[in-house]
């Protein structure tokens, strides 16, 4: 299996605080890989530092092939990297089908290209796309509602429909499933799980064991900083590091 | 040497007009999170609190003019000098600072009718439904006055003891010609007491403790269960009176029009980014800056080699300032960056 | 299909042009169908619609839109006293040099968003303001304003053997001049367009050509990316757009529109002063957008028609004509009605129109046009049309939500 995001040496601080400290993390093609740690690991700033929302410190982030340090996010996101957020950044004031459908064109039209004169009604071929992907998602009865409407776990939904309409080489996903009930959480599960889904290479940083177990090839457990194991998920429950990452933590709250 | 000193002194009372007026409108910005667009319009009422209440002091009755003997002639003689002979005078004399008095109660009064009437509906609207209703309220004043008062400015002087200038070049013992009017040398006075009044006000008094603590973190002030909503009011009222008194003391450096609110505001708003929106001392620093800065670029030698720099000055500073660190000189790092 | 028939843009297109061609009849009953006043309707129609391409659309606000209305207008002047007093050429080099100020302002100004790009845009009008009336005096004529004077050169009229004896010339379209008579004859019917109606029906085509292009820009990919950005731009950049050329497109096109509208007032006009880009006039239009309905098709164009006509009825009224208006009433109450009203009229429009502002801007944020859909809701619901449908509508969703998921 080939490697598609590459990180390497990474360090990022935050005036004395040390966020990341020489983090190695590889990411095959076609693995669906979790990354767990406590609160306050450093996990949503590594996701920032893929994605370019941050440039770390030193070190390299290298997704297929492509340096990604200080490239702009529409840019990373044509490279192939896709994030889906942990608060629904989805378009609120505009109907389902468009929050998808501006995802498709941006995969069609790249970063800026306009034809005033080409009417939405003509988009035949984006909107077929965006009805199927809603579908997918269960969501295409209410395509015609406003998306603020919706309720959040839709709203969630709504986003990963979002990502996956550009077939993304990678989607990175913030806690997924933070905030839902269980049944909208084991629907998030089933949907990941799903055949359209599975293939696709995933970055996912998780709290919830149930979700991470029940999704992950391989997991990456990430401590004030450091990536202190990879491996299986049965390594990983069998680990004592891990064991005591986590024990050692609640001990301290 | 003095062309400098003396275009820094030229700066300096502008500058304390800026920088009252930013002062007022970064205050209600940092802790009220309110763009307001009448803020320069609260100025121009507060220069019109000056003729009002001049106008109150000189109201007249018509007296025969014993001074003119072959005809009979009438002249208007205010009550003031009827009751009070010379004393009349002196008060009508001295209208200008007198009318600080009249003009505190009046802009804290109108801050409160207008926060609460109808700034306090539009805290959790859009900051575009701010800037249009506030701009939307600064037309209504400026046509309220200009309905009472006429389209014309109206020249207020100030008391004839400081009429004249002061002979400050000799009072620093360099140069015996260099005099600076003495009202824009009380005037700077005046808005440097008002600054550090407001400064101290924040600084040592529990409210404004609150207030800082509020520009720094709303949120949490309000999950801290303090009652925002009257300090929000009390706030307003303040930068509402002291946009009000510097209105009133610029009254005899300006004759008041009814339209002097927009030039002060937009210059204001500049003022306000330059020195870092919600930053205090960064809009007094600010203010003081580009008053000065305008004041040189309005100089001969500077005017033949950049045409028209003194008309632009100011805007200039503010754009590159935007586009160079949106933050301001002195704002805090991540505020309001976007 | 009679829903998409109703909504296809060549039967809105007709009934849009018929709309506005025949504007000079249906205005006669309120006393709006003289030439002036319908010039004004369709020139500040072109400002609004463009206007609210910029703020409707990506939600930016901008306070300096009059700037490039006073370019347009210069650039039209100069070109009547350099070129020709054809109004076709001084209307593209009017969009034309709009643009490119729009392309430099807005370059700057989509640097920052929200309030700050409020600030810059109203920094840099005044920037311009301020420089019309100092510096740049040799092309502005200052505050005279720039006019035309008989020994201009004018080119190309030159070349074409036009020579003007005596008096200024006037703008013409094509040997036209604008403020004539003009009668001719179409498939057999006599048309007589009656003096200063011809400017009416420039700025009427002008009018609909660039609704057309509005309506296009709304309908097309392009403008549902424009409202995407308004909608949520962080999304929009992680979604794979670079949103600054959007912006900045959207930005010059809305500075071009304002720029037609500049050039077609001096077209009517041949006068150029600075008071038009003071920023009370950029504010005027924000007013008209917003009091239509920022981000309708149309409702910009319905607030310019409502504030021209407003201000027309409102200026020219006097205390005189105040007491023929309430002479109905008892002496005594007639004096007190003149008494309130009178500060609103005449001089006083200005504070009508604060007042008028304020009022949108509290109770109607969504303008005429969001007034007009409340008020077509409540007929529905009053007279059960809809009541159906939409009840269906609503159990769907409900039983569409969680219990299938958790079946799964």
């Amino acid at each position: 299996m080939s490697i598609i995001l590459d990180i390497t040496g990474v360090n990022k601080t935050f005036g004395g605080l040390h966020a990341l400290s020489d983090v190695n993390l590889k990411i095959e093609e076609g693995e669906t890989h979790a990354i767990i740690g406590p609160n306050g690991a450093g996990k949503s700033t590594l996701l920032n530092c893929c994605i370019g929302r941050l440039i770390p410190d030193n070190g390299s982030v290298t997704f297929n092939g492509q340096d990604m340090i200080g490239m702009q996010a529409h840019d990373i996101n044509h490279a192939g990297m896709v994030r889906i957020f942990q608060t629904p950044e989805i378009f609120p004031d505009l109907s389902l089908l468009e929050n998808v459908m501006i995802p498709a064109l941006a995969k069609r039209d790249g970063t800026f290209k306009f034809n005033p004169f080409k009417s939405m009604a003509k988009e035949k071929a984006i909107k077929e796309e965006a009805m199927a992907t809603l579908a997918d998602f269960e969501l295409d009865k209410y395509h015609a509602q406003i998306a603020n409407s919706i309720s959040r776990g839709d709203k969630r939904r709504l986003e990963l429909a979002m990502g996956i309409i550009q077939h993304p080489k990678l989607l990175l996903l913030d806690e997924p499933t933070a905030g839902m009930a269980r049944h909208d959480t084991n629907r998030t599960i089933d949907l990941l799980n799903s055949e359209r889904m599975c293939q696709m290479t995933k970055v996912i940083i998780e709290h919830d064991m149930h979700v991470v177990f029940s999704l992950a090839d391989r997991i990456s457990v990430l401590v004030r900083g450091h990536i202190i194991t990879t491996g299986t998920p049965e390594e990983i429950k069998n680990d004592p590091k891990v064991k005591e990452a986590y024990l050692g933590e609640s001990e301290d709250e | 040497m003095d062309a400098i000193l003396i275009q820094i002194l030229n700066g300096l009372d502008k500058g304390g007009a800026y920088a009252l007026i930013a002062l007022g409108l970064t205050l209600t910005f940092g802790t009220l999170g309110i763009v307001n667009f009448a803020h320069g319009a609260l100025f121009m009422l507060g220069s019109f609190c000056a003729v009002l209440f001049n106008k109150l002091l000189t109201l007249s009755v018509k007296v025969k003019d014993e001074s003119i003997t072959f005809f009979d002639a009438y002249k208007d003689q205010p009550y003031l000098e009827t009751w009070f002979g010379e004393t009349g005078t002196a008060i009508i004399d001295y209208s200008v600072p007198l009318s600080i008095l009249f003009a505190i109660p009046v802009m804290l009064l109108i801050g409160i009718i207008m926060e609460r009437g109808l700034i306090k509906h539009f805290y959790k609207r859009a900051h575009a439904d701010q800037i249009l209703v506030t701009f939307g309220l600064a037309i209504v004043m400026q046509e309220i006055v200009r309905h009472f008062f006429g389209a014309n400015p109206i020249p207020m002087p100030p008391p004839d003891i400081v009429s004249g200038s002061a002979p400050i070049g000799a009072f620093l013992g360099i140069n015996e010609n260099l005099v600076y009017p003495w009202w824009r040398l009380i005037y700077l006075c005046f808005s440097l007491v008002i600054i550090f009044i407001v400064f101290a006000f924040l600084k040592y008094t529990t409210f404004g403790m609150v207030v800082r603590a509020g520009m720094a973190d709303r949120e949490t002030v309000e999950l801290l269960g303090i009652n925002v909503q009257r300090r929000f009011t009390i706030v307003f009222g303040i930068a509402t009176v002291v946009a009000g008194l510097a209105g009133v003391m610029y009254a005899p450096i300006l004759p008041p029009d009814y339209h002097m609110g927009m030039d002060f505001l937009v210059l204001s708003f500049v003022v306000v980014v330059v020195g870092g929106m919600g930053s205090l001392p960064g809009a007094v620093f600010a203010g003081f800056l580009l008053g000065i800065l305008q004041s040189f670029a309005s100089m001969n030698e500077i005017k033949s080699i950049f045409p028209g720099i003194d008309q632009i000055i100011i805007y200039l500073v503010a754009v590159i300032i935007l586009l160079v660190r949106p933050r301001g000189l002195m704002g805090r790092e991540g505020v309001f960056e976007d | 299909m009679i829903k998409n028939f109703l909504k296809s843009t060549p039967l809105i297109m007709l009934v849009f042009s018929a709309v506005v061609l025949t504007a000079p009849i249906w205005l006669d009953p309120i006393g709006a169908s003289y030439p002036d006043l319908l010039q004004k309707f369709a020139i500040f129609g072109i400002f609004a619609v463009g206007y609210n391409l910029l703020f409707g659309l990506t939600g930016y606000l901008s306070f300096g839109h009059a700037t490039f209305l006073g370019v347009g207008s210069y650039t039209a002047v100069w070109s009547f006293k350099l070129l020709s007093m054809n109004i076709i050429p001084a209307m593209i080099l009017a969009i034309i040099v709009s643009g490119i100020f729009a392309l430099i302002i807005g370059f700057f100004s989509l640097r920052r968003s929200g309030i700050y790009f409020s600030i810059l845009t109203l920094a840099f009008a005044q920037m311009a303001y301020s420089l019309a009336y100092s510096v740049l005096t040799p092309i502005t004529n200052g505050e005279t304003g720039l006019q035309l004077a008989q020994q201009d050169p004018r080119i190309l009229d030159s070349l074409a053997g036009v020579v003007v004896k005596d008096g200024l010339p006037s703008p013409n379209i094509f040997g036209l001049a604008i403020p004539r008579e003009l009668s001719f004859n179409l498939f057999g019917l006599d048309v007589n367009i009656g003096a200063g109606y011809l400017g009416f029906y420039v700025a009427a085509i002008m009018l609909i050509i660039v609704f057309y292009i509005s309506l296009k820009i709304f309908r097309s990919a392009f403008g549902l990316k424009l409202l995407a950005i308004k909608s949520n731009q962080t999304r929009m950049k992680y979604t794979g757009f670079n949103t600054r050329p959007y912006l900045l497109t959207a930005f010059v096109i809305s500075g071009m529109y304002a720029g037609l509208a500049g050039g077609l007032l001096a077209s009517i006009d041949p006068l150029a002063g600075a008071e038009r880009m003071q920023w009370t006039a950029s504010g005027e239009v924000v007013l008209m957008t917003i009091l239509g309905g920022a981000g309708t098709l149309i409702g910009p164009l319905l607030g310019a028609t409502i504030i021209k006509y407003l201000e027309n009825i409102f200026s020219a009224l006097n205390p005189t004509e105040l007491h023929s208006i309430f002479s109905f009433m008892p002496e005594g109450l007639q004096n007190i009605m003149v008494t309130i009203v009178a500060p609103f009229v005449g001089e006083g429009w200005h504070l009508t129109l604060g007042l008028l502002f304020m009022i949108i801007v509290i109770f109607l944020p969504g303008g005429v046009m969001e007034g007009l859909r409340h008020l077509g809701n409540l007929v529905k619901r009053l007279f059960g049309f809809n009541k159906t449908e939409s009840s269906i509508e609503s159990i769907s969703s409900v039983s569409n939500t969680s219990p299938e998921g958790e079946a799964k």
